[in-house]
């Protein structure tokens, strides 16, 4: 039985399509078995950022309407071979989904697979509802600002109260200069406010723009910093200790925080 | 004149990232409060409890509430109004 994670933010645009793209990579290039499912109905972006776009033949309204079967809506990623897209639908709206059925797929993938990541659209309405129903465990993506922070804060009170509780956090586009500069967020603030594990940080990076560009996620380029970064989460959340890395610390983010969550405790 | 002081001595009093911080803080304790419309409900009767020990009030214009102070803080305002006291109250040591 594998994983199924979500990812999820409240607040939109903070990055939750472009981490699924990333970890989901990430897991392949450590040899593990992995599909995205693309929750965001209506708003398909994955697909785009995976560069799978043009091999979309069926999607996830077709396998919950029971179109097609499970096995014919997953397309299989251009270079790892255990890495695969489940797209959503572009031309129907989220309430085309249950979270009954959600939590079937979910639970159907994971026999099959490693890690079952969904990428939740933005907001907490019925789109947030269904990527959630089949998870096991949530990610929560934030930047260091007052409205995400705000929002993530919105969000782990929602999943606490559908019984998702220890959600593991990801800030997202941290720049290094401005936390010396005092005029971003750092991470020990945003932790003590939200009271959650650290899981990882990912610098703001102009390589996840030309990689998106691409279709081809950040993680595998090398020269890309939000790579190792990507690359530490993943190790994380498969169990292992991974201390943070020297652009981490070197911001000095860690006044109190002596020690980073693994995923799999607590 | 504290404050202009500090400023008078180039005291740093406004990074950008203790405003943000402060600003979330206050904001996320009425998001919480709201988050859940119990929560007033269920602190009042635990003061009731509580209070009851000592006291006999009248839990009909009871008023529990948060505000905000104007040094931007957030305090819990109770005004309880009391019917009498009771009699050797005070639990043993
Ligand atoms: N670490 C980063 N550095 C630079 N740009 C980033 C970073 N993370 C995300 N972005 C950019 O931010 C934009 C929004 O990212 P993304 O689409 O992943 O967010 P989202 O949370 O999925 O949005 P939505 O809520 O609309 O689904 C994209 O243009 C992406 O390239
Ligand atoms: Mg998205």
């Amino acid at each position: 039985m594998g994983e199924v994670i979500v990812i999820t933010s409240g607040k939109g645009g903070v990055g939750k399509t472009t981490t699924t793209a990333n970890l989901g990579t990430g897991f392949a290039l450590m040899g593990k078995k992995v599909v995205l499912i693309d929750a965001d109905i209506g708003l398909r972006n994955l697909d785009v950022v995976m560069g799978l776009e043009n091999r979309i033949v069926y999607d996830l309204v077709d396998v919950t309407e029971g179109n097609c079967r499970l096995k014919q809506a997953l397309i299989r990623d251009k270079r790892y071979e255990t890495l695969y897209l489940l797209p959503a639908a572009q031309t129907r709206d989220k309430n085309a989904v249950s979270p009954d059925q959600m939590q079937k797929l979910c639970k159907d993938l994971a026999q099959d697979f490693d890690y079952v990541l969904i990428d939740c659209p933005a907001g907490i309405e019925q789109g947030f509802k269904n990527a959630i129903a089949g998870a096991d465990r949530a990610v929560i993506v934030t930047t260091p600002e007052v409205s995400a922070v705000r929002d993530a804060d919105r969000i782990i009170g929602l999943l606490e109260a559908e019984g998702k509780s220890n959600p593991k956090l990801i800030v997202n586009r941290i720049r290094p200069h401005m936390v010396k500069k005092g005029d971003m967020m750092d991470i020990d603030d945003i932790i003590e406010i939200l009271a959650v594990d650290l899981l990882g940080i990912i610098p703001e990076d102009e390589y996840i723009v030309i990689s998106t560009n691409r279709g081809e996620p950040a993680v595998v380029n090398p020269a890309s910093a939000a790579s190792t970064a990507y690359k530490n989460i993943v190790r994380r959340m498969m169990g292992e200790n991974v201390p943070l890395m020297s652009m981490e610390a070197e911001s000095g983010f860690f006044g109190r925080l002596k020690k980073i969550f693994g995923f799999k405790e607590g | 004149m504290f404050d202009l002081l500090q400023k008078l001595f180039g005291r740093e009093t406004s990074k950008s990232k203790d405003i943000a911080k402060e600003r979330l803080r206050l904001v996320l304790v009425h998001d919480r409060v709201n988050v859940s419309p119990q929560f007033m409900e269920v602190l009042k009767e635990d003061m009731i409890k509580a209070i009851s020990n000592y006291m006999e009030i009248n839990e009909k214009d009871m008023e529990v509430t948060l505000t905000q102070t104007n040094t931007s803080q957030v305090a819990l305002v109770a005004n309880i109004p009391v019917n009498r006291m009771k009699r050797g109250a005070l639990p043993a040591e």
